[in-house]
């Protein structure tokens, strides 16, 4: 049994890896393509004092601002909220922390937190308060770079197009964006797949993440067909 | 024409043929109505080769920009991850990025991600700022309030330092010259006198300065 389900895990035992105090990083970007299912098991855990990992806060009423509305989030690591109002608030009330990277510093750094990297170099963000509380490095050539340092989170919650059943994925189109990173940067990553295909169903060509980083994978196979919809719903009734 | 697709039309002309550029939020993101059709657009989430608007049957949720807008994109377009998006952007691939700004400086520093009690985070503009070719910055020329948005120095917190090479206005194009800020372009109907009382450092009047066209 427990072979030819593969990886794909019930909500229940999705449910059961949240706990208080994560930190999970979650893929997609502007409320586009989010991992709609696993945020919504999130929630309805009720897990609290968490650190949220992502692009951005999305918008108010739904995805990652739900968590944020419900007070189940202690601190955002992020690159911009401003499309949400609600974090915006929080934030000058002091009620939310939130911590802004440049968006190509944030994902260069949950991506050396799946590769086994504790940091990086880059200009970006010199000059700028970037550089407080960071160690300044100069290189050989006398150019100076803000050190960046890894992060690794407890949980990804991310979402695919395809899958197979050993956790082998892959993408399409602007459903790649942050999932491919944040599915590696954490110590149980699980997967929402759109499509779950049998083995060898996705050309190895076509891999983008190898299964050994991918722990559960989610599948909803009578929702498959409505999914496309389904998301839209979510996005107007979120807008 | 609005002053908004006025700006996006003028800056647009920056682009050369066969450029890969990136377009901020907002006024710049209207440049794309008015280009070359062999300049490429990056989307940061991670594509190159993003086309028009998506409508009915053409509108899938595998195909959005960085700001959650569906398009189609257009043939010879790649996609890949955010990670690869930022390599891209930092390396000096991009020719060129038009953003908007909040404030900017006689030496071209730019702050467009925070104002007093009000943080709403900076996105993609740092890397783009530090790694495009070529920096323009598409605004009005003045806050609603008619305060000057550029400054000798910027009061805000800074996006980056120095990177600024153009600033289009709805009254003016300004350059980000070594010796200063240069008034290149002027709006029909308005003098360099009118331009300086908005602004807080001096401008240099350049010597050919030109009308902006209306068409």
């Amino acid at each position: 049994m427990e072979i030819e389900r593969g990886k794909v895990r019930t909500r229940e035992e999705i449910m059961a890896c949240f706990k208080d105090g994560q930190t999970i990083a979650i893929g997609g970007q502007a409320g586009a393509y989010m991992p709609w299912d696993l945020l919504d098991m999130l929630e309805e855990s009720g897990v609290k004092h968490l650190t949220i990992c992502s692009i951005d806060a999305c918008n108010p009423g739904f995805a990652i601002s739900r968590l944020i509305e419900n007070g189940q989030v202690d601190k955002m690591i992020t690159t911009h909220i401003g499309t949400n109002p609600v974090a915006q608030k929080l934030l000058a009330e002091g009620k939310l922390e939130v911590e802004f990277f440049p968006m190509g510093s944030f994902i260069e750094k949950m991506r050396d937190g799946g590769a086994g990297i504790g940091g990086f170099l880059t200009k970006t963000g010199i000059g700028t308060d970037m550089e407080k509380g960071k160690q300044i490095v100069t290189t050989s050539d006398g150019e100076r770079y803000i050190l960046e340092e890894a992060i690794h989170a407890d949980v990804a919650l991310t979402r695919c197009r395809r899958a197979d059943p050993l956790g082998n994925l892959a993408y399409h189109g602007t459903g790649t964006a942050s999932h491919p990173v944040m599915a590696t940067c954490a110590d149980i990553s699980i997967v929402q797949c759109d499509l779950y295909c049998d083995l060898n169903e996705i050309s190895p060509d076509d891999v983008k993440v190898p299964a050994m980083y991918v722990d559960m994978l989610y599948t909803d196979s009578r929702e498959q067909n409505h999914i496309i919809g389904r998301i839209k719903r979510n996005q107007l009734e979120g807008m | 024409m609005d002053n908004r697709r006025f700006i996006a039309r003028r800056a647009a002309q920056y682009f050369n043929e066969g450029d890969t550029v990136n377009l901020g939020i907002g006024i710049p993101s209207a440049c794309s109505d008015y280009v070359d059709p062999t300049i490429a657009f990056q989307t940061e989430n991670g594509m190159i080769g993003v086309g028009p608007v998506a409508k009915k049957l053409a509108i899938c949720d595998t195909y959005q920009n960085a700001g959650g807008i569906n398009f189609v994109p257009v043939m010879g377009a790649s996609a890949f991850d955010t990670a690869y998006s930022f390599a891209v952007i930092r390396s000096g691939r991009m020719a060129a990025t038009v953003l908007g700004a909040l404030q900017v400086a006689e030496n071209g520093d730019i702050a467009n991600w925070a104002s007093p009690g009000r943080a709403f985070g900076m996105g993609g503009a740092m890397d783009l700022c530090n790694g495009a070719r070529k920096v323009i910055v598409a605004m009005e020329l003045t806050t609603k309030k008619g305060e000057p948005k550029i400054l000798k120095k910027c009061t805000y917190p800074l996006t980056a330092q120095g990177c600024v090479n153009h600033i289009v206005t709805e009254q003016c194009v300004i350059d980000v010259t070594p010796e200063g800020l240069k008034l290149v372009e002027i709006r029909a109907g308005k003098t360099p006198e009118d331009i300086q009382a908005q602004v807080e450092p001096t401008l240099i009047i350049a010597d050919d300065l030109k009308i902006m066209d209306e068409e």
